[in-house]
């Protein structure tokens, strides 16, 4: 997030896009609610109504993967009513006048027929962001798991920066997280592009930097993405080390995946259950879980908490850090000493610059907000205050383009997936808490209840849903959450593994699975 | 606080002190550590005035005035405490205690759940002077097993209906009836899964009598040892919000919302709330596991474990290339995982075959 989570409460118009915050943030959200009694105004884009979708002033209910379009409608708007920030674009901004011009092929009228939503309701919508004094953007996975995820993340920043709903209180680009350190997992550099703060890994300066800590250099390509690699499983990768995802069941195409993790010489997984993937695996290593571990994360919104110890362990289960240093130790490499969390954790805010203020000790009370660049730096609450951190925003010329599967004859409706407030990711956790299936014991598929009639369903009755990949059979839910020709299934419940079915596309850019988008065909059991 | 911030004064147990416009005589006196006695109070609330304990005296008014919903005015006189409104505070603590079933309920009910009790002891007031009326009918019949609603130890202070309206933003509890009538309920009278009810918790959290009661705490009350609490972040999503876990030797149980957790303030979800059991669960790997020959995974030590894992790493490199490992770091567990996860790889193996689990 570029601004601070109570920052929620301050904008005068509120911008969710491709976000179920209720059920998926649950207690971001409820600044959302607090700002809306206290007159802010909500717009929400989605393909389903969700509870964001009832509390909006404006409900933009577009086709699944046609936000760019949408958004492009809406910079239309902008810029033709005089709403575009004329002195941030100078003072801040570079292509501006390109952005423009590009923007004003594209008027509402088209980006109706592309996303279904009424050219008057994009207006409207744009005019109130356009002219909002504080207008915030607040985005998920709705936004990312397309093949044009990152033409989507790119149109939200061109609304910003022709408004200057960037830089200020209560304004800005804000991507919600889904997991409680996945943001960390990024700034601690698991990522085939960067090292630790996301300083690149083909600036032959940092491989420097690091080959000084690290004993010897690393490549200066990039690495494959997960996805890349899964692809490469049984040719070029052949021992796999996995710690703490179950890939199996989260990831698209699961045929395909579990094939991949199959065709593998070795598979050691770190887990504290025995996941569906765990299961694939030679070597299974038990880790401690939370309240069981001490160590750091970050949120959301970049803030930097320490996570403590509760209780012990059950059995033989050791920390993950503690257990890779040990494979690493007997893999023959040097250099893995580690004896605490502390130690690694100052290590790695020696060698990162949005943690060089930071240490262990230092962040006891969780006030820090990354990028902390010294000692006695406050941290940074809002990004991009004075200037952007390559100096100009930079417009992006982006076109709409087609989700990498459509509609058709054998497949005609819509699926699109999501999480659901009960339940967490593969309910690892949550299906083993008690009382969590008292309110959602199972999955069901959500279909119009108009469509329920249509295609000769039955409400609480079984439906096969079926994919150029695969097919699952789901009870159906009539809802009107859905809209006609669209419905929706979480990827939660391993005994309706909706995963058989998506991995149609990935963005080019990221690799991240279009999720959100899958051509089925829906039909009564 | 700094004088420019502030913009008048007033006296205060005879002191004269700084008041910020817009403060009531309550957070100015709170703010001076005085103990004015509160039960409808609750610091993220708007102030509601109905439990009257919090009055105190103001020179020139006739009777006390609440101090939770006065605000402070130049030259205010205030005495927090005098035997007048002593006696109305232990007087209205008498009718309070004569309303409800248990004075005293267990400490797991929830985070504020002492609060009525405290007071009775302080004001001396288990003195069965007033036979009340009962007020409120409980609702054993509700089957959710998050929370429980035992309105037979309500007090009608609201706090849960306030806490549900303004701080979480569902609406989902409501009053019927007045008086000794008074009842909480939802919407149609159902129970909690039928209404707009998250199951968050925040009305469990903020009620003053144990009325609301965390039904997952209260069912392990009778386990052994000293509550202690760990200051953590909650392990589902993203916002991070600070949590306080109850621990009784090696079980948990119980989770308190932080007030002061910066992401949070005080709220959680029902995932933060309640679904913690999953870290003592039977299902949990206790030992290392390594496939067999008759292709089973098969318990052992960290030893043979360890070895077995770099053996088939190291063989893969060895007949393959450096570029035959991969590794996934995982956005659930914390820094130092993911962190030793790409040193391993970078370090150890000199490529950036590292990702973490953020692209699906």
């Amino acid at each position: 997030m570029s601004n601070p989570l109570v920052d929620m409460e301050k904008p005068d118009v509120i911008f969710c896009i491709g976000t179920n915050m209720t059920e998926c943030h649950p207690v971001a959200a409820t600044r959302i609610k607090r700002a809306i009694a206290k007159g802010a105004k909500l717009i929400v884009a989605d393909p389903r109504k969700i509870p964001l979708a009832e509390m909006a002033d404006l409900y933009l209910p577009l086709r699944v993967g046609s936000d760019a379009a949408l958004l492009l409608g809406m910079a239309h708007v902008i810029a033709r009513e005089g709403l575009a920030d004329e002195e941030f674009m100078a003072a801040r901004t570079t292509e501006q006048a390109e952005f423009l011009e590009h923007v004003a092929e594209y008027p509402p009228e088209w980006a109706e027929s592309i996303s279904g939503v009424d050219a008057k309701l994009i207006e409207e919508a744009a005019k109130w962001y356009g002219a909002a004094d504080r207008g915030a953007i607040y985005y998920t996975l709705g936004i990312t798991e397309h093949i044009c995820g990152v033409d989507n993340v790119q149109s939200l920043c061109n609304l910003a920066l022709m408004t200057g709903n960037i830089g200020r209180e209560g304004t800005g680009i804000n991507p919600m997280r889904g997991q409680n350190n996945i943001q960390g997992a990024g700034d601690c550099g698991a990522l085939p592009n960067n090292y630790a703060g996301f300083q690149p890994v083909t600036d032959p300066a940092n491989q420097a930097k690091f080959a000084a800590v690290y004993g010897r250099e690393t490549d200066l390509e990039l690495g494959p993405t997960k996805v890349q690699a899964l692809d490469m499983c049984g040719d070029r990768i052949r021992a796999m080390l996995i710690d703490g995802e179950n890939t199996v069941v989260t990831d698209p195409d699961r045929k395909h995946c579990e094939h991949a993790l199959k065709s593998l010489d070795a598979l050691v997984v770190i887990d504290i259950f025995l996941t569906e993937t765990a299961a694939l695996a030679d070597v299974v290593l038990p880790a401690t879980a939370w309240a069981e571990t001490d160590g750091v994360c970050a949120n959301t919104e970049r803030r930097v908490q320490r996570l403590r110890k509760a209780v012990d362990p059950p059995g033989q289960a050791r920390p993950d850090w503690w257990i890779l240093n040990e494979l690493a130790r007997r893999m023959g490499f040097d250099g893995f000493e580690f004896e605490s969390a502390k130690e690694i954790f100052n290590e790695l805010c020696s060698l990162s610059p949005i943690y060089a203020g930071l240490d262990w000790d230092r962040i006891e009370h969780g006030e820090y907000q990354w990028p902390v660049p010294e000692e006695g730096h406050p941290g940074t609450p809002i990004l991009h205050q004075e200037e952007f951190v390559n100096g100009r925003g930079i417009f992006q010329m982006i076109t709409y383009r087609d989700p990498a599967e459509t509609i058709d004859h054998e497949y005609p409706v819509w699926l699109t997936t999501g999480r659901r407030l009960a339940s967490y990711h593969t309910r690892t956790q949550t299906g083993r808490s008690e009382g969590i299936d008292y309110l959602l014991p199972e999955e069901t598929l959500e279909v119009n209840p108009g469509d329920v009639a249509d295609w000769g369903l039955e409400h609480g009755g079984w439906a096969k849903l079926s994919s150029p990949r695969g097919s699952v059979q789901i009870k159906v839910e009539a809802t009107d959450r859905s809209p006609r020709g669209t419905v929706f299934a979480s990827f939660s419940f391993n005994n309706v593994p909706v995963n058989f079915l998506t991995g149609g596309g990935y963005d080019p850019v990221t690799d991240t699975a279009e999720l959100k988008v899958c051509p089925v065909r829906v039909e009564p059991v | 606080m700094t004088d420019q911030n502030l913009d008048f004064s007033i006296t205060l147990d005879g002191e004269k002190v700084a008041v910020r416009r817009g403060e009531t005589i309550y957070e100015v006196a709170e703010r001076h550590r005085k103990e004015i006695p509160t039960l409808c109070y609750d610091p993220r609330l708007e102030p509601f005035g109905a439990c009257r304990l919090c009055i105190v005296e103001l020179e020139g008014a006739r009777n006390p005035v609440a101090s939770c919903t006065t605000r402070a005015e130049a030259g205010m006189k205030i005495t927090t405490r005098s035997a007048r409104v002593e006696m109305h505070r232990r007087v209205l603590m008498e009718m309070v205690a004569s309303e409800n079933r248990d004075l005293d309920v267990p400490v797991e009910s929830g985070y504020a759940s002492q609060e009525m009790a405290t007071l009775i002891d302080r004001y001396d007031a288990r003195s069965g002077r007033f036979i009340g009326e009962k007020s409120g009918a409980s609702r054993p019949d509700d089957p959710n097993p998050f929370i429980l609603r035992d309105y037979e130890n309500c007090i009608s202070c609201y706090r849960c209906v306030r806490v549900c309206a303004e701080q979480e933003g569902d609406y989902a509890i409501s009053i019927m009836n007045r008086g000794f009538e008074t009842q909480i309920t939802t919407e149609f009278g159902g129970h909690l899964k039928e209404s707009a009810c998250t199951f968050c918790g925040q009305c469990i959290q903020t009620c003053p009598t144990g009325a609301l009661g965390d039904l997952k705490s209260l069912a392990r009350k009778d386990i052994p040892g000293e509550t202690e609490s760990t200051r953590t972040i909650c392990p589902y999503c993203g916002v991070g919000c600070s949590v306080d876990i109850q621990t009784r030797g090696d079980q948990i149980v119980g989770i308190l919302p932080a007030m002061d957790g910066p992401a949070n303030e005080g709220a959680l979800c029902v995932k933060g709330q309640f679904a913690f059991d999953f870290v003592g669960h039977p299902d949990r790997l206790k030992d290392p596991l390594v496939r067999g020959e008759d292709g089973e995974l098969h318990p052992t030590d960290w030893d043979t474990a360890l070895d077995r894992a770099a053996d088939g790493l190291r063989g893969a490199m060895d007949e393959h290339g450096r570029h035959a490992i991969y590794g996934v770091a995982s956005g659930r567990a914390p820094h130092e995982a993911a962190y030793m996860m790409q040193r391993l790889i970078r370090a150890g193996l000199g490529t950036n075959q590292i990702d973490n689990c953020s692209r699906a």
